[in-house]
């Protein structure tokens, strides 16, 4: 097991070194001079040599990447432009609330997809399958900013439930931070619930036919113990993964939902940096969130062996 | 090279009956009906644009700014005389309407969702007959692609978009780099299970030359899969351009895009909700008919996957 692990792991650097040499080639594809971009309209050409030479870009491209990787190393992200801070800090100023929001919608989603596909998957055929396989097929195709708006539009302004937008971080009191963080976990939890109930009902839909189901109910077992016990727990190992996959969706929709609600976290930091062309700050969040995801999806690998005991290593 | 048609000629066509079934039963499978349907309708009031009682869809007119649906604006003509024009979904905050700009904008969605589908397959078609058949190639090509599937997609997009100027090719690149990996994917692994199968290793044997036993042997077996991811790539892509142009890093703002009328309603959607509403209907509407289509393609093309 512990040699899986570490194999694991070793596996993962390759991919994060490719992520990272895309990541920095990304800024020298820019057509023209990234210096000249970054400068902006009305730059001089003493300002645009004195970007690229901050930039490094005046060295040979393989001095810049080796520069810019050991600098990744030690925990260096560099400055961003925009900002006027150094990535770290800038970073770890935007990540509570983004974390916050990831966390609620997880919970939120899994807490009422699971369910739903079971039901579904047990219901098969039925008007409850239909109406969750539609939710899921439509949870898909409305982009999350509409939901977004749809909910402010009915909870917070017809029925004043909620405030529209904002963030308040925990530390000014748990009320009011929860109170802030339902609509838009609300919302991001849409895309997410729609894809992990369709893989439970998939899933689970194919373990019903299996042998000890039968053996489960002719021996009298209930069949809320049949679904939830012998049923789920075998179906685990497609939902993990695509709660793993989902992930990306994930990201995507934190920078999106956090765009509508206001809320200052690593998405709306993304937005800003791409449209104030912050090269650095944009690398070091695609950096980071790539990271992010290739480490949960490698835990999730990792986890297997809980769900099936079946799966050794 | 002679011997080659009659050992190919069997497994190369299907016969003409089991088409024409599968045509049938596409037709009756009611996610493809009714997928279809809509995304019909919703071609034809795009190409129908100009004679739908549209106006100029990026004409300003200060006069009528941020109007409810239903407004009435009385057009004085050159001669002197009035006619009424009814803005059948109001007004945006620069006095576009916003009922021609909905039914301009089902052109760009469907225009964008056609070009990124087919480009992308495309694309990863060729990388991934190279991958899954130029061995030496097949390790450099995969870690690239592993690495492009590391960066979730929409953010991936995003990085792309901030590299060029703003504009219809920089948005239609951005959507397609991150759907090319998973397209890669697929062929690759189709053509690694093919590859192995006898009628191929067979066609070898005979002497086939490699363009003539991918066209052959190995494409049409990429055919149905690609369909159907390419279905869900074109759903995909017309979320995604409605995102960038809805974070104001998509198609520039005056051209009439879903996505572009919903980010021009944001700052005054609590009084005028129409703005994001309606856009939002028909977007909702024409991707819930793409993914409907997809998914009933894959259910008549590949029917393990039936009712999952």
């Amino acid at each position: 097991m512990l040699g899986y692990i570490l194999r694991r792991l070793i596996s993962a650097i390759p991919v994060l070194v490719i992520v990272a040499v895309l990541v920095f080639l990304m800024l020298r594809f820019t057509p023209g001079d990234p210096a000249a971009v970054i400068a902006g309209d009305n730059a001089t050409s003493e300002q645009i040599a004195l970007i690229r030479n901050r930039l490094g870009l005046d060295q040979p491209i393989l001095t810049q990447f080796t520069i810019w990787a050991g600098n990744l190393l030690t925990g260096n992200l560099g400055e961003s432009f925009f900002f006027k801070k150094t990535i770290v800090e800038l970073i770890s100023s935007r990540i509570e609330p983004t974390l916050s929001l990831a966390f609620a919608t997880m919970l939120i989603a899994i807490c009422v997809a699971i369910p739903l596909g079971v039901l579904a998957a047990y219901k098969h055929g039925s008007w409850i399958d239909r109406v969750v396989m539609g939710f899921s097929v439509l949870g898909f195709s409305v982009p999350v900013f509409v939901i977004g708006y749809l909910m402010i539009y009915l909870f917070a302004i017809t029925l004043g439930w909620f405030p529209v937008q904002g963030y308040q971080p925990l530390s000014q009191g748990f009320a009011g931070y929860a109170q802030r963080l339902v609509l838009p976990a609300l919302t991001l939890s849409v895309i997410y619930i729609a894809l992990i109930a369709r893989m439970t009902r998939a899933s689970v839909l194919e373990v019903l036919n299996e042998d000890y189901i039968r053996t489960a109910r002719a021996k009298g077992q209930v069949e809320r113990k049949i679904l939830f016990r012998h049923a789920l727990k075998n179906a685990a190992v497609p939902i993990v993964t695509v709660v793993g996959i989902g992930i990306a969706l994930l990201i995507g929709g934190v920078v999106v939902t956090e765009s509508v609600f206001a809320i200052p976290g690593l998405g709306r930091l993304t937005v800003d940096a791409v449209l104030a062309r912050d090269y650095p700050t944009i690398q070091a969040v695609i950096l980071l969130f790539s990271g992010v995801y290739v480490g949960i999806n490698l835990l999730i690998d990792l986890a297997y062996s809980l769900f099936d005991p079946r799966i050794r290593y | 090279m002679s011997a080659e048609p009659t050992i190919l000629a069997p497994v190369a066509a299907e016969p003409p009956a089991s088409r024409r079934r599968l045509f049938g039963r596409l037709l009756t499978n009611p996610s493809v009906a009714i997928g279809g349907f809509v995304l019909i309708v919703m071609a034809v009031i795009g190409l129908l644009a100009p004679v739908l009682g549209t106006l100029d869809p990026t004409a300003i007119n200060p006069s009528t700014r941020n109007r409810v649906p239903g407004f009435e604006r009385t057009i004085r003509a050159d001669d002197g005389s009035n006619s009424t024009f009814k803005h059948r979904m109001g007004t945006d905050s620069l006095g576009r309407d916003v009922f021609s700009r909905v039914v301009y904008g089902a052109r760009i969605s469907l225009v964008i969702a056609m070009t990124v589908a087919l480009a992308s397959v495309a694309i990863g078609l060729v990388i991934g007959l190279v991958a899954g058949y130029v061995r030496w190639l097949d390790g450099p090509i995969m870690r690239v692609m592993d690495g492009l599937m590391a960066i979730p997609g929409i953010l991936l997009a995003i990085a792309v978009v901030s590299l060029f100027r703003a504009g219809l090719a920089a948005v239609v690149v951005a959507i397609i780099v991150p759907e090319i990996p998973r397209v890669v994917r697929l062929v690759r692994s189709v053509v690694l299970s093919v590859r192995e199968e006898p009628y191929v290793e067979a066609a070898i044997m005979a002497g086939t030359r490699v363009p003539l036993l991918m066209a052959r042997h190995i494409l049409p077996n990429t055919v149905a899969p690609l369909i159907v991811q390419g279905t869900f790539i074109a759903a995909s892509a017309i979320l995604v351009e409605a995102i960038l142009s809805f974070l104001g890093i998509g198609i520039p703002p005056e051209t009439p895009s879903w996505g572009n009328i919903m980010a021009e309603g944001r700052n005054l959607f609590r009084v005028f909700p129409h703005n994001i509403l309606y856009p939002g209907v028909f977007l909702g509407l024409t991707v819930l008919a793409v993914n409907m289509l997809g998914d009933g393609l894959r259910d008549t093309l590949d029917p393990k996957m039936a009712g999952r």
